[in-house]
């Protein structure tokens, strides 16, 4: 620790040297899921040993991560939201987008189930019987891949749950949104891995499971280096090639089934994207 | 309430196995925060000093925006810094966005203003008389003012404390400039959130009571300087 130390001092010390070189820094922009249900823990050192690049991890929201990368902030991103992915790449901010692996999202809430939902066959109806029932729903609120999903979920039940009372947003992480949830004995859509990490303390159970909409989608996602010269685009790359490599994809399959009983990711490397959860 | 007791179990049980990812952090923090505090010891203690002594126009102007940065959400702070720190912001060359130091520039700029605004207050409140009988007595200008520092010994180490006391608690800078990124720019506060949103209360928990034994070991020592020679 001492030698870290002393380098952390030198850095703090001499901004002249606070950068090491300057291709070695990848800053890897993405979601709360990947980092809370500790993926990342696993994975970032491995491809750090290997390549020799120094990983930034800046775990945020999907949508804020997909920011990071339109303003040239980032240099790779790990994200799960479908449409807004689709239209960065679109619009030029990302030259490649591969699917890593998959799980997918569930309706939480309360054992009681006030507003019965329980076995619900799909996400919409679940969320119409909640909005009648006027039971609380928390929600994201934050931009994230979650919220854009529950957005459109909302969308395909024709319901409009803004400024509605039953209607709550924390703007905070999965993992601080399930917690919040789990206290006030409300609902709220998880993606399945930050919900089994995270189980132990939260006494919600799974109600609604299974519908194709609740499919959940990561993508890597190399950000354009046309756009923004300073991108570091052979990083980009090599992290893109590890996340979908042999090796990576078997460890994402592994992840969690000793401590969880059931893998936490679905490794999809190479798999097209329609045939998913079918 | 158990899973309080077992934090605190969970924080001693970290400590005395000298876990290396929590030293590292809690040394980290101890770093940051540190430099970050004689940084605005050097600034603050300068310029309160300055204009505790001196009178010139806009003087109260001056000393308003002291005190109210004394205030400065530490957020703002942040997200000011991240801005200017940006690779394609003004200051994006430096490539220190997401390293310590970043967090030791986010943490000096809440800090100073606490300083400056304790130095203020406290020089101010030297008799006026003393200034004068120490120049009559020949001191020089400079001896004079080093003479006037240690006379307000006592409160400008209260200034010490509350702008350590502000940056080693201060999360929501340290997490936008620096990231949290593990075994770099994670601190206690920064751990302490993200450990929470991973649903480890227990863990959390350790690394507040770490955080605050930190502070009260610092202060300790602090609080003993303060008082050994209370002045009259």
């Amino acid at each position: 620790m001492g030698m870290i130390g002393a380098l952390v001092l030198a850095v703090c010390v001499s901004p002249a040297i606070a950068a090491p070189p300057k291709q070695k820094n990848l800053i890897l922009a993405t979601t709360t899921s990947t980092q809370d249900t500790g993926l990342l823990d696993v994975l970032i050192p491995l491809f750090e040993k290997r390549t020799g690049y120094f990983v930034k991890t800046i775990a945020v929201g999907s949508g804020q991560a997909m920011a990071m990368g339109q303003k040239g902030e980032a240099d790779v991103l790990l994200v799960h939201s479908q449409e807004a992915e689709k239209k960065f790449i679109a619009e030029g901010y990302g030259i490649s987008r591969r699917l890593v692996m998959h799980n997918d999202y569930i309706i939480v809430g309360p054992p009681g189930d006030p507003a019965g939902i329980r076995g619900t066959k799909t996400a919409a109806g679940a969320f119409k019987k909640i909005a009648a029932a006027n039971a609380i729903f928390m929600s994201r609120g934050d931009n994230s891949g979650t919220h854009a999903k529950e957005r459109a979920i909302w969308k395909n039940a024709g319901i409009n749950p803004e400024g509605q009372k039953w209607y709550q947003q924390t703007g905070l992480g999965m993992g601080h949104t399930l917690a919040v949830s789990a206290e006030k004995k409300t609902y709220t859509l998880t993606d399945r891995g930050t919900y089994l990490a995270l189980k132990k303390n939260l006494g919600l159970d799974i109600l609604v499971e299974g519908d194709a909409i609740l499919l959940n989608i990561y993508h890597v996602i190399e950000v354009n280096p046309a756009r923004w010269p300073k991108v570091n685009a052979a990083g980009a790359k090599a992290f893109s090639d590890f996340m979908v490599s042999r090796q990576v994809q078997g460890i994402i399959k592994k992840f969690g089934v000793d401590k969880y009983g059931s893998p936490l990711f679905f490794p999809d490397a190479g798999k097209k994207e329609e045939k998913l959860g079918k | 309430m158990e899973i309080i007791v077992e934090g605190i179990r969970q924080a001693f049980y970290l400590l005395f196995t000298l876990d290396p990812e929590v030293l590292g952090i809690t040394l980290l923090s101890l770093e940051v925060s540190g430099t970050a505090t004689l940084i605005s010891l050097l600034i603050g203690i300068s310029v309160g000093t300055a204009v505790a002594l001196t009178r010139f126009p806009g003087r109260q102007l001056v000393v308003s925006m002291i005190n109210t940065g004394m205030g400065l959400p530490p957020v703002v702070v942040g997200l000011f810094v991240t801005i200017f720190l940006w690779r394609n912001g003004p200051l994006g060359d430096l490539e220190i966005l997401y390293t310590p130091t970043a967090i030791v520039i986010a943490q000096a700029i809440i800090a100073t203003p606490i300083v400056t605004g304790i130095t203020l207050a406290a020089m101010q409140h030297l008799p006026k008389n003393l200034r004068l009988q120490i120049l009559a007595l020949g001191a020089t200008r400079l001896q004079m003012i080093w003479i006037l520092v240690k006379e307000a010994k006592l409160p400008l180490l209260a200034a010490v404390m509350a702008g350590f006391g502000s940056v080693i608690s201060e999360v929501g800078a340290s997490i936008m400039v620096g990231g949290n990124i593990k075994g770099y720019t994670r601190v206690l506060t920064t751990a302490t959130v993200m450990e929470t949103g991973k649903g480890n209360f227990d863990i959390a928990i350790a690394l507040g009571v770490i955080l605050f034994i930190l502070c009260f070991m610092i202060n300790a020592v602090l609080t003993q300087i303060q008082q050994k020679e209370r002045p009259r």
